[in-house]
């Protein structure tokens, strides 16, 4: 009887409101409200209808704990809608509906507003780009000494002295990886030194765009080396889709030609220690180059030298020393400077609960 | 023009994506849908008849000058077009074809033969870790030493004998994971992102040309 009486008072929730979605393309409204603390509460009902119609029509029911709710099906860009909610019991009982929220209308945004911060990065980090890279123009702008980088001449050299070819793997991504592009770059430096040394270079491929890709700027560097008919084509070659087949046949290659140098240069993943222990065992030098933080620890262990990171994206200006494009690790340096700078004076102010640099990066 | 007329689309299309990313409108929606879904589909398969073509003439050359381990391309075409006639034999009225679609299946010859290769070449990782783990832990630097140290920790920390040892070792592990180990990652991720930004922007501006096969 006394639960009975209970469930007889089961409250609806209160301060129903509902708004357009913030920052989408329309066709969303959230509706939030404000929580029933009842123990017999199950959930709550979330009805609507378009202004002018009589009756409300149920669209969705969510679980106890909480209190907002998207609506996405069925909605029409421009069109008013109002929104009820009702609690639901643990018994299959129901409240009354909700006082309605006020009419909301759903209409798609131009601009997501809560990337403000993101574009501000993007400009700020433009602007240094721009600066950087113009007042770079004519000077000599110092670098640190990247090992991997350094010895990339050498191991070229060494293939040259044993008569041997280079293996250059370009990662397992398509082109849509910036490290993709990144070892791309640094193909086109490599293949002209190969092409001047008159050392075979083989490069297998994963990604068939990748293949052309690499076709084209091999092809390149060895016109620009002065040696056109040097160029074999069939050496830049797609070997296989697939991520372990692709292993296998690139452990073949080492195995069967025993190239004197191995450049793996790219994104890598599960397969990064096999193509690297392999060519370990064939005695051949080493330099790896990859973004993936995981691999890292792998190449570090069975390769010579290792470009980490963002010296993979520095390798390009690096190789070419390019006032233009060494002015741009300039900026990337400074970037780094003003990020590194926002988070510690974030760190000190959280510790006195002030969050605004928080807020800064936040993106929701 | 060679050179120029890359470099405008770069331009064009690196700018393009970039406003579509800051405006959520259906129609900046479908202009991302058309260009990355459907326009890279498309090249997608083009592109796939020349990495075949690409592949088919490594092969062959191989092939033809008998260089070493040839008949492991003879296997390469083999399994490529016993794979294609399994799928396809059954457009191919009568021959061998024909008889391949009929007697082999092929989602038998994908999980069967083609997956459990693959899982071979996945679990030779295991032998690999040991060879590598067994040279970066010989204790020859200060760095070896302390890498030894740090992964001898962590790997008692993560299995039961280490709490059996001492109770206090998982939270250790814990610490240097979420600590040290953690704020090494995001320093390298940092940097990352920047030096893909910087690339992505120097593309655009078409101060980065490498990738057109010149510097």
């Amino acid at each position: 009887m006394l639960i009975l009486l209970i469930i007889g008072l089961l409250e609806p929730p209160s301060y129903v409101r509902a708004y357009d979605r913030p920052n989408d393309g329309g066709g969303a409204i959230v509706i939030e409200w404000e929580s029933v603390s009842d123990t017999l509460l199950k959930g709550y009902e979330i009805f609507r209808r378009k202004v002018g119609e009589e009756e409300f029509r149920k669209v969705a029911y969510v679980a106890r704990g909480r209190n907002s709710f998207v609506n996405s099906i069925g909605i029409k860009d421009g069109v008013k809608y109002e929104y009820a909610v009702r609690s639901v019991g643990i018994d299959g009982s129901y409240s009354d509906l909700s006082i309605p929220a006020p009419p909301v209308v759903s209409y798609p945004q131009w601009f997501k507003k809560n990337k403000i911060n993101t574009l501000l990065a993007i400009a700020i980090y433009f602007f240094l780009l721009v600066y950087f890279t113009q007042a770079a123009k004519g000077r000599e702008l110092f670098i640190r000494r990247i090992a991997g980088l350094d010895h990339l001449e050498e191991a070229v050299g060494r293939a040259t002295e044993m008569g041997k070819p280079i293996l250059y793997v370009p990662g397992l991504s398509g082109l849509s990886d910036i490290a993709t592009i990144a070892s791309i770059n640094i193909l086109s430096p490599v293949a002209k030194k190969a092409a001047e040394y008159d050392t075979p270079i083989i490069v297998p491929n994963r990604d068939p765009i990748v293949t052309m890709v690499a076709q084209e700027v091999v092809k390149e560097a060895y016109t620009e080396a002065g040696r056109p008919d040097a160029f074999k084509r069939e050496n830049v070659f797609f070997l296989s889709d697939s991520q372990f087949a692709y292993a296998a046949g690139v452990d073949g290659i080492m195995v069967r030609e025993r190239p004197a140098t191995n450049l793996f240069i790219g994104m890598f993943y599960a397969e990064s220690l096999i193509l690297a222990e392999t060519g370990n065992m064939t005695g051949a030098i080493q330099i790896a180059g990859t973004d993936a933080v995981a691999q890292l620890p792998f190449f570090i262990t069975a390769c010579d030298y290792t470009i980490m990171g963002e010296e993979l994206y520095a390798a390009s200006a690096y190789l070419s020393r390019d006032p233009k494009l060494v002015g741009s690790i300039k900026a990337q340096d400074w970037g780094k400077a003003i990020l590194m700078g926002l988070a510690f004076i974030g760190s000190i102010l959280s510790l006195l609960n002030i969050d605004v640099v928080l807020k800064m990066f936040a993106t929701i | 023009m060679r050179r120029t007329f890359p470099l405008v689309i770069a331009f064009t299309m690196g700018l393009l994506m970039m406003i579509q990313y800051f405006i959520p409108h259906p129609i900046s929606q479908k202009f991302y849908k058309i260009m990355v879904q459907q326009w890279l589909i498309i090249i997608s398969i083009f592109f796939y008849v020349f990495a075949w073509r690409s592949f088919g003439l490594y092969h062959i050359n191989k092939i033809k000058r008998r260089k070493e381990g040839w008949w492991a391309s003879v296997v390469a075409f083999v399994g490529v077009f016993f794979m294609l006639l399994a799928g396809f034999g059954d457009r191919i009225p009568g021959g061998i074809g024909h008889f391949i679609y009929k007697y082999f299946n092929f989602d038998d010859l994908y999980n069967y033969m083609f997956a459990p290769l693959q899982a071979t070449m996945f679990s030779l990782l295991a032998f690999f870790i040991a060879s590598a783990a067994f040279r970066a832990f010989k204790a020859r630097t200060m760095e070896a030493t302390l890498l030894l140290v740090t992964a001898t920790i962590v790997m008692l920390g993560r299995v039961p004998l280490g709490a059996s040892m001492w109770k206090g070792l998982p939270k250790v592990v814990e610490w240097i994971l979420m600590y040290p180990n953690m704020a090494a990652q995001r320093g390298i991720m940092i940097g990352v992102g920047l030096g893909m930004i910087a690339t992505s922007m120097k593309i655009i501006l078409g101060i980065e040309r490498s990738y057109l096969g010149g510097e």
